[in-house]
């Protein structure tokens, strides 16, 4: 098999998850049945949620289990809004980060279109963080229309983690509300002392299976749910509870959390060495999100004179998984939004890739990769040059 | 080899790349997006670059085995095909868009970049049929399925670009090459041959022409220059046109009207009688050989075709390095500046020019 270095895309099951998984699969019963059954699944589902909890810090009763974290923050975002309006119809104005994850992005901007909210987008500096200047800025002039404020609490593409606390200090009462996938289990992550309203997590980006993730909502506090059926979840998630998912959740979470310090060491110095390794074979290369605090595991490339279709097409011909942002529902790379906030040009934008390395990465790889990138670029930039002469 | 299989999404190139891979060749399926506004359409026709053609494509490609991406070239496409279809038709031209893409985009862009990337070729789903002789000379024929042949859409491809191709359908029926896709598992077997321009999913080319170009009406005039009615934008109507003039003269004899010439200058649309579409001689311009080009300053004879599913029409033909003329054996009615002429030597293609000029 090849070298897979798109940890932050997904990444593989953990054995405890996988174990926890088949395990609770082979149990019948609804955990909302009242049965001896339905009380079995229920009590692995409920020390799932505590297990959970402590390892995020927070309360039992703030894990709501979604099917995804997309669906978690859809849920965060229009659950936070409604309720504004609902309240005070001049509560209106979402105001997220410039590089959100389209899971924010897109229902921030389906309310725009379709229920009347005011979106106002927090710059970010060059370095890959919010600009908290700006943010104070738009707080002071518009906090009694605010409905809800999201900030991620680390970039999935540049790995740059958020300030958070100071970000909840600035709002004052506004909830603040964040999108810890990419860091829950990675880097330490407290929702107690965040002080955020809500946060999402998820189980596939640490070892648990797909098709579970949670929204972290702070006791007492009220959205209006998306989906409506037998209020399983606090009565703001409806839908049968998916235990066996769950209870591999908590066993995935579980795991991270015990090697959370050893892999955070390991995955940095893995990222450090490849890091080297490209600019030795690329003197040109530049790395996106230059923060002092980040994620271990992530490194934006931009590799001048390229296009990040050929690289990935090449480093996948050369056994090598990498990523670039996002592509459109037809498949087409774009160039990412995440590196236009941070200042980029569109060209350097689209020649700009992803690594992103996790528990399975090995130095091994990182050489290899390091001994292949050179001459991945150079075919990149011969296809980059009569692609730039068929356009001119 | 290693190849390029470019994968619409319909059923031929998935066969044509399913057939590149059985004969040994080291494949990857590319789909191109020609459109930087992808849009869902729902009639299950190939339009470009919609969502349901590179799924359809990449399910494919998982079928056959092979990588898949895509490829962005809407900004290749634009520039080289759509805009030069929008001036042609603002030049009173009717130009082929099919021919222009396989020109500058399947075998240009495309194969450049393929070059590049450290790849030989590129396989299509075109029914064609390449040969190479004892002495390595490389030439396109006819494809065996008369209802299929696509020789006439890539008679633009120099020797150099045919070099770089791949047609493995050349030697089959469709009615064959959907059997064989069914046999393979791709799930693309019945899906409906594309016929509209495929950045006109509408199949409304005058409306989309209109919308680009204005709709500035202007005189429709008989020969003697008397006016005989009104257009809504002279490129929306081509020549040798009856249908849809909407003439408020009639003939004296009630003999229909044809669109002789259309004058973009003067926004002036010209109809006759039929026999005044009368041509007997093509000239065309900037000729592209598809293998050796034939002696200059002898009459040859062979077929000349104007239109992609157009007859063969005996002609004796002459060449320069700047053009072809043909001279027909028969009279042709209706030909328009801009369409593609193409000389075959029986069903060897050889070569094509744009028409310039008839007489």
């Amino acid at each position: 098999m090849g070298i897979y270095l798109d940890h932050a895309a997904t990444t593989p099951m953990s054995p405890a998850a996988r174990e926890a998984l088949v395990a609770q699969m082979s149990q019948v019963g609804n955990a909302s049945s009242l049965h001896a059954f339905g009380r079995g699944v229920r009590k692995e589902v409920e020390q799932a949620r505590e297990s959970i909890a402590t390892i995020a810090c927070a309360h039992p009763t703030e894990i709501i289990f979604t099917a995804s974290g997309t669906e978690a923050n859809n849920l965060a975002i229009k659950g936070f809004y409604w309720k504004s309006i609902e309240r005070d119809p001049s509560k209106n104005i979402i105001v997220v980060a410039a590089f959100e994850h389209h899971a924010i992005l897109e229902p921030v901007v389906w309310l725009e279109e379709h229920e009347g909210a005011a979106v106002i987008y927090i710059p970010i500096k060059p370095e890959g963080v919010i600009d908290l200047d700006a943010l104070a800025q738009i707080i002071e002039t518009e906090s009694e229309h605010i409905a809800v404020i999201a900030v991620m609490h680390s970039n999935n593409e540049i790995g740059t983690i958020q300030p958070i606390a100071e970000i909840v200090e600035l709002a004052g009462g506004i909830p603040v509300h964040t999108d810890a996938v990419q860091s829950f289990g990675k880097v330490d992550f407290d929702f107690a002392v965040l002080g955020v309203r809500s946060a999402v997590i998820s189980a596939h980006k640490i070892g648990g299976p797909l098709g579970v993730a949670a929204l972290i909502l702070e006791h007492g506090i009220d959205i209006t749910p998306l989906l409506h059926g037998g209020g399983q979840e606090r009565d703001i998630r409806s839908g049968t509870i998916n235990a066996p998912s769950i209870v591999a959740f908590a066993a995935a979470a579980q795991s991270a959390a015990v090697d959370r310090v050893s892999n955070f060491e390991r995955t940095w110095k893995l990222r450090e060495s490849l890091k080297e390794r490209i600019l030795r074979a690329e003197p040109d290369a530049t790395f996106n999100g230059r923060s002092e605090i980040m994620l271990p595991g992530i490194l934006n490339v931009t590799f001048p004179n390229t296009e990040s279709d050929s690289l990935l097409l090449l480093l996948d011909n050369a056994g090598i998984a990498a990523s670039t942002g996002s592509a459109c529902s037809a498949g087409v790379q774009r160039a990412s939004h995440v590196l236009i906030s941070l200042g980029l040009t569109e060209a350097q934008a689209r020649s700009s890739i992803r690594f992103s390395l996790g528990s399975s990465t090995t130095q091994a790889e990182i050489d290899e990769v390091g001994s292949k990138i050179g001459s991945v670029v150079e075919s990149a930039r011969a296809a980059f040059s009569v692609g730039a002469g068929a356009k001119s | 080899m290693k190849v390029i299989a470019a994968m619409s999404g319909g059923v031929d190139s998935a066969v044509a790349a399913a057939r590149a891979v059985e004969a040994g060749h080291e494949v990857i399926g590319v789909h191109l997006a020609l459109s930087s506004n992808p849009q869902k359409y729902r009639s299950g026709a190939r339009g470009c670059c919609t969502i349901e053609d590179s799924h359809d494509a990449r399910r494919a490609a998982d079928v056959i085995g092979i990588p898949f991406y895509i490829w962005d070239m809407a900004e290749e496409f634009h520039a080289g095909v759509v805009e030069n279809f929008i001036d042609e038709y603002a030049q009173g031209r009717t130009p082929n868009p099919c021919l222009r893409c396989n020109e500058k985009i399947k075998f240009q862009a495309v194969l450049d970049r393929a070059a590049a990337l450290g790849y030989d070729a590129v396989v299509t789903g075109h029914y064609a049929q390449m040969r190479v002789d004892a002495d390595g000379n490389r030439a396109m024929y006819r494809a065996i399925d008369p209802l299929k042949d696509q020789s006439y859409v890539l008679a633009v491809l120099n020797e150099k670009q045919l070099a770089g191709a791949m047609f493995p359908l050349g030697d089959s029926h469709k009615v064959d090459i959907r059997k064989e896709a069914k046999a393979r598992g791709l799930y693309v077997a019945n899906k409906p041959d594309s016929h509209d321009i495929c950045f006109i999913p509408s199949g409304n080319n005058a409306g989309w022409l209109r919308d680009r170009l204005g709709s500035e009406s202007g005189p429709i005039v008989d020969q003697d220059g008397n006016t005989v009615g009104e257009h809504q934008g002279a490129y929306t109507y081509t020549i040798g046109q009856r249908r849809g003039l909407g003439l408020s003269v009639p003939t004296v004899d009630g003999s229909p009207r044809y669109v002789l010439k259309i004058e973009p200058k003067t926004n002036t649309v010209v109809v006759g009688a039929k026999e005044d579409l009368a041509i007997s001689k093509i000239v065309g311009e900037k000729p592209i050989w598809c293998g050796p080009m034939p002696t200059v300053g002898v009459a040859h004879r062979g077929f000349a075709q104007i239109r992609a599913h157009g007859s063969p029409l005996a002609c004796s033909y002459t060449v320069s390095e700047s053009s072809i003329q043909a001279q027909l054996d028969e009279p042709l009615f209706g030909l328009a500046r801009g369409q593609g002429l193409v000389i075959y030597d029986g069903d060897r293609v050889v070569g094509s020019a744009t028409v310039s000029d008839t007489e």
